[in-house]
């Protein structure tokens, strides 16, 4: 755990992204997409279910919760961000009207690496 | 999972709603929303539970937290409804056993550290839960004596948070201090107030101050300043006789909402004297959020004095005129509409010019005859009609001063206690007397029942219209005169009113007529 207190604030956010990723592909996921960026700003993971439904996750790392919870800074303008790349990701990938929602994941490294998965909640 | 419900009590006036309040908690991203129509009070109850709960050592459950205050249309306010917020969530949270709560009732305010603090209407909220057929309470402990005047119900007060929780974990009921000191209402000493042994001379105002108590009869003490008409009124109270249980437990409950000082357990008559720039919400009751009862209210079955009536600005006195007629007051907001009772005894106090020394003869007083006649038409007309005793309060002599050294119990010293024996005994007459009838006091014998059942001795009626012919007096003053007669025989405990007794309160009612 000591090693992690080393990251800068982007590492963070990338070892947490690499984390979900697996997370998603230990579950027969795939993953479509990372990090892409855009006029609006940057989808962290795109990824299609196996039910074939498309998913873009938000990923949110914290060392630890001292801040409150990871999830708690995603406010109704992240919120409206998030549903305006989805649909700039589907209209430039030109995949038409697929199913697709969007997710998001909290990690925390402290005290020990966590995951909290949660389903389509925008 | 089954839906979390716990229940509450919101008050709007007397009348209780039964509040239900459901929490559900489901994925989600972090959110916490309390439904309801709640005002900005209850409204903060959301970051009170949170701290109260964090720092009794439990965790927050960071997920969609939904909190449905219902009925929903229904407005609600206040902080009471913090502890059934904060019972719900640890419910879901799987933090408490589920246990039947459907006949349990919560009420309280957290403090942030998870401390119960005391709310308010705690009295008329029990009273409705009672009917309503909950079994227990929990409630803050500070509200338990008050809460304990209401009889078979369940009633557990806390200091904390964590208490109730331990409570409903374990069912361990710790009989904390103030449990243990709650006091029996037998040995509560009567509200502290002003005594009439304490008052040197004035021998008229107290008798017609004591007649006033027999038959509730609304008066007016005119004098200068600092001849004691504050001190009388403030006697007055001591004069009638002590609250019965019904009525007390009723005056209790109207100050109970109100969150004024008055002892849970007094049965002296409440006494109420709002200052004379008071405004008319303040004195008939009102309010936006929750309609409070005013002055009028507060001094239900007691007495209502205003001192130096006619400085009220035009229109607030006016307001008192329809309770007055109808002994309650309904209030109507946006929220709603409540009536309260309002069955008080008026006692007005005036200056008898704007300087205060026009009387006796007069010296010193500066203003101009057509400033002193102005000064008392500042009372209205129809305002005035609703008293039935003018007294003039006069300055006391040196030598009446100098009675007060006298010891109480010496022969012409009567404390208020010797008066109220009498009083007692004067109501008890006139009581068994109106038995077949409406009304309960002798103010209140309405002016054709005063020309028939109610008449005075033939000698004394004579004397009344010799009175009426002259133009001494109007026909309803005629009446009111009558009916002060009333009290004052049944205060000499005489069958009807003498000659002399009808004499006694024609000079009550005219002595104080300034022309």
């Amino acid at each position: 755990v000591a090693g992690f207190t080393g990251f800068h604030n982007q590492d963070l956010g990338r070892f947490g992204e690499s984390k979900v990723a697996q997370y998603l592909i230990n579950r027969k996921y795939q993953i479509l997409d990372q990090n892409w960026r855009c006029q609006s700003g940057e989808i962290d993971l795109v990824a299609k279910s196996p039910a074939g439904t498309i998913v873009f996750v938000e990923v949110k790392t914290r060392r630890n919760s001292a801040f409150g919870h990871p999830l708690e800074s995603i406010d109704a303008i992240k919120q409206s961000r998030l549903t305006r790349l989805a649909r700039n990701w589907l209209r430039t990938k030109k995949l038409g009207a697929p199913t697709y929602r969007i997710d998001c994941a909290a990690v925390t490294l402290e005290p020990n690496l966590h995951i909290d998965y949660r389903i389509g909640v925008i | 999972v089954p839906a979390i419900k716990l229940n509450s009590i919101a008050l709007l006036g007397l009348t209780g709603t039964a509040i239900e309040i459901e929490v559900d908690i489901s994925d989600g991203l972090p959110n916490y929303t309390l439904l309801g129509l709640p005002d900005s009070a209850l409204l903060e109850a959301r970051d009170r539970v949170r701290s109260a709960l964090q720092n009794s050592g439990f965790g927050w459950p960071n997920r969609k937290i939904t909190i449905s205050l219902s009925p929903a249309w229904l407005p609600k306010s206040g902080s009471n409804f913090d502890l059934p917020i904060a019972i719900g969530l640890l419910l879901s949270n799987a933090i408490l056993p589920n246990i039947d709560l459907s006949k349990d009732l919560f009420l309280g305010e957290l403090g942030l550290n998870g401390q119960l603090r005391p709310v308010r209407g705690v009295l008329p909220a029990l009273v409705f839960a009672k009917r309503a057929g909950f079994k227990r309470v929990y409630l803050p402990n500070e509200n338990l004596p008050e809460a304990k005047l209401v009889s078979d119900l369940n009633i557990y007060g806390f200091n904390s948070l964590n208490q109730v929780i331990e409570y409903l974990q374990t069912g361990n009921y710790f009989q904390t201090e103030s449990n243990l000191n709650y006091v029996d209402s037998e040995n509560i000493e009567p509200d502290s107030l002003i005594d009439f042994a304490d008052i040197s001379g004035q021998k008229n105002a107290k008798l017609a101050l004591q007649i006033a108590a027999v038959g509730g009869h609304h008066t007016l003490l005119i004098g200068p300043p600092g001849a004691g008409k504050t001190m009388l009124a403030q006697a007055l109270p001591g004069l009638l006789p002590e609250l019965e249980n019904e009525a007390a437990l009723e005056v209790t409950s109207l100050h109970s909402i109100s969150g004024s000082k008055r002892s849970i357990y007094s049965k002296t008559p409440p006494f109420v004297a709002p200052h004379h720039t008071t405004t008319a919400t303040a004195l008939v009751g009102g309010g936006s959020q929750t309609i409070k009862p005013g002055a009028i209210s507060l001094a239900h079955r007691g007495v209502l004095f205003i001192d130096e009536a006619p400085e009220c600005k035009s229109g607030i006195l006016d307001s008192l005129r329809q309770p007055l007629e109808t002994n309650s007051v309904t209030i109507t907001r946006a929220i709603g509409s409540v009536t309260y009772p309002a069955n008080f005894q008026l006692v007005l106090a005036a200056n008898p010019c704007p300087c205060g020394k026009f009387t006796g003869r007069g010296r010193g007083c500066a203003c101009s005859q057509l400033q002193i006649r102005r000064y008392l038409n500042r009372l209205s007309g129809p305002l005035l009609d609703r008293i039935d005793l003018k007294l003039l309060v006069e300055q006391p002599t040196r030598a009446e001063l100098s009675n007060i050294d006298k010891k109480i119990g010496e022969k012409d010293v009567q404390t208020s206690a010797d008066l109220r024996r009498q009083v007692k005994r004067a109501r008890a007459r006139s009581n068994a007397r109106f038995k077949e009838f409406p009304w309960q006091s002798n103010s209140q014998i309405p002016a054709r029942y005063l020309r028939g059942d109610f008449l005075a001795e033939q000698s004394a009626m004579t004397f009344l219209h010799t009175q009426l012919d002259k133009e001494r007096i109007s026909a309803r003053g005629f009446h009111k005169i009558l009916r002060t007669a009333w009290s004052i025989a049944d205060l000499q405990e005489s069958d009807r009113p003498t000659l002399e007794q009808v004499q006694l309160a024609f000079n009550l009612r005219t002595a104080g007529e300034i022309e």
